[in-house]
């Protein structure tokens, strides 16, 4: 039975086409589509009920030896109010999930989790972990609501003391009155684009959204988080990653410290140099790329697509790929088979979009 | 929901209009577009080719999905909107007159519907 998120009743009071995802029931779009939402968040800003990702709280003295050993990126030198985004592998190197790890003091960890991996993940570190610590599941307790475009800033100054935000990328602050809700509140986002990540009481979480909302926030659904993190080429669980890609491949590096020992370490310095590589294709012929579709040279099949949508924003059909090296050379022609016709694309960098080279 | 009176539908959320010169447009009725969401590719068939009663003549892509669109009719197309090819979108702004293509008929599919029955139709699909 797929769960409700603490927002169900309003985003069907918005006019939301609600889907299931992740076991909960979301909107996929409100009433304006997902390419005026995707637009508003590139534009404006907009927020997104991320109520179904999983979090966990990890702490005790032994806590940060532990994220150590089972996670791939190195927290050592994360300080106090800062976040880290990390892989979670299998000893033979395949993802369990990809998290981001909050630091709330020396001793205490806030983990955020993929939505359908949550109970997964919460089971795989708990069987993992070793010394005095303890692991608390706090999925149900916490509802999450994400306000991210260029007017975050200004319309988050309404409702909350400015001077209290956190400012750089990917730190936080542990309490922020937002329309007079305490909210845990990060520099993050899965978009691209500036803007924050927030954190309530479930209970608090129709008060903040509806504030928002009041001053400007366009509501964004599934739809629009999916193309907008596309365009700005961040990873997708069961996409880019999953049990069988592991995080070189994906081109995570900046994610794995391979000189600490962690689980799934060893299979990967033993696979040696990636096979695969993931690419952008930008489609130049006619049609829509999608997810797990082939890609050819010639008549060879050198890959598969991995995502793959219209992107609104860049206004071009793009996808992400897994292709050998010979192929990763930007403006070299593949082809995608796409519902059994041939269509052209062109290798393209990463991202497709980017906050700091936006046309203005 | 928009369903004018002068078109026939199908189950499959297609709508015929007959022409003065006994040839049918065909395209997608406003609740498909609805359903769809903002549409960002269309295919479509060539003149000439034939086409049959239930079966696929041609795909819009939305940003989230593909759909087949099936043709309500049997014959052959003589004319496509080739203005749909740059602009999918005049789909979600205005489906009856954003056709896909004019047949030429040879027989129409059994089950077509006047507008009264199609918007019952969809009301039923709707609350499935």
């Amino acid at each position: 039975m797929d769960k409700k998120t603490p927002l169900y009743d309003l985003h069907v009071e918005l006019g939301g086409k609600i889907v299931p995802f992740g076991g909960f029931l979301l909107p996929v779009q409100y009433p304006g589509g997902i390419i005026a939402e995707h637009k508003a968040v590139r534009e404006q800003a907009g927020i997104f009920d991320v109520s179904h990702m999983g979090e966990a709280l990890l702490e005790g003295p032994d806590a940060l030896k532990n994220l150590n050993a089972i996670l791939t990126n190195q927290f050592d030198n994360l300080k106090i109010g800062g976040c880290r985004y990390t892989i979670m592998l299998y000893e033979d190197g395949g993802c369990v999930d990809d998290l981001i790890v909050y630091r709330m003091g020396e001793e205490t960890f806030f983990l955020v989790l993929n939505a359908a991996n949550a109970q997964k993940d919460i089971a795989y570190i708990r069987e993992h972990l070793t010394g005095e610590v303890t692991f608390t599941d706090l999925c149900d307790k916490t509802a999450q609501i994400a306000l991210q475009g260029p007017q975050a800033k200004s319309i988050l100054a309404k409702l909350a003391d400015e001077s209290a935000f956190p400012t750089g990328y990917y730190t936080f602050v542990k309490h922020l009155q937002v329309a007079g809700v305490d909210c845990l509140c990060s520099r993050t986002g899965y978009t691209g684009e500036f803007g924050y990540e927030l954190y309530m009481a479930p209970e608090h979480a129709e008060t903040v959204f509806r504030a928002l909302l009041e001053n400007g926030a366009v509501p964004c659904g599934l739809g629009a988080r999916d193309t907008l993190r596309l365009e700005a080429a961040m990873p997708l669980y069961g996409h880019e990653i999953n049990e069988e890609i592991d995080p070189l491949t994906a081109g995570l590096d900046f994610a794995v410290k391979t000189d600490k020992p962690f689980i799934g370490r060893d299979a990967l310095l033993k696979k040696g140099e990636p096979t695969l590589h993931r690419v952008g294709l930008e489609v130049t012929g006619r049609g829509v790329v999608r997810e797990h579709m082939k890609v050819f040279a010639g008549e060879e099949e050198i890959g598969f697509t991995t995502s793959g949508t219209f992107c609104p924003y860049v206004n071009k059909g793009c996808a992400m790929a897994y292709v050998p090296a010979a192929y990763t050379q930007p403006g070299t022609e593949v082809e995608v088979e796409v519902r059994s016709r041939r269509v052209s694309c062109r290798v393209v960098p990463l991202p497709f979009y980017s906050r700091t080279r936006k046309k203005s | 929901m928009n369903c004018p009176k002068n078109l026939k539908y199908a189950r499959s959320h297609e709508y015929v209009e007959t022409l003065e010169n006994g040839h049918v447009r065909i395209g997608l009725s406003d609740y498909a577009q609805s359903e769809l969401g903002d549409l960002v590719f269309v295919n479509l068939p060539q003149e000439g080719d034939t086409v049959s009663a239930g079966e696929p003549f041609a795909d819009v892509e939305s940003v989230k999905a593909v759909a087949d669109v099936l043709s309500p009719v049997s014959g052959t197309v003589c004319a496509i909107n080739e203005d749909l090819l740059d602009n999918p979108q005049h789909i979600n702004e205005d489906p009856y007159n954003a056709w896909f293509a004019e047949v030429e008929v040879d027989g129409y599919s059994e089950d077509l519907m006047d507008s009264d029955a199609y918007e019952a139709f969809c009301e039923e699909e709707k609350n499935a």
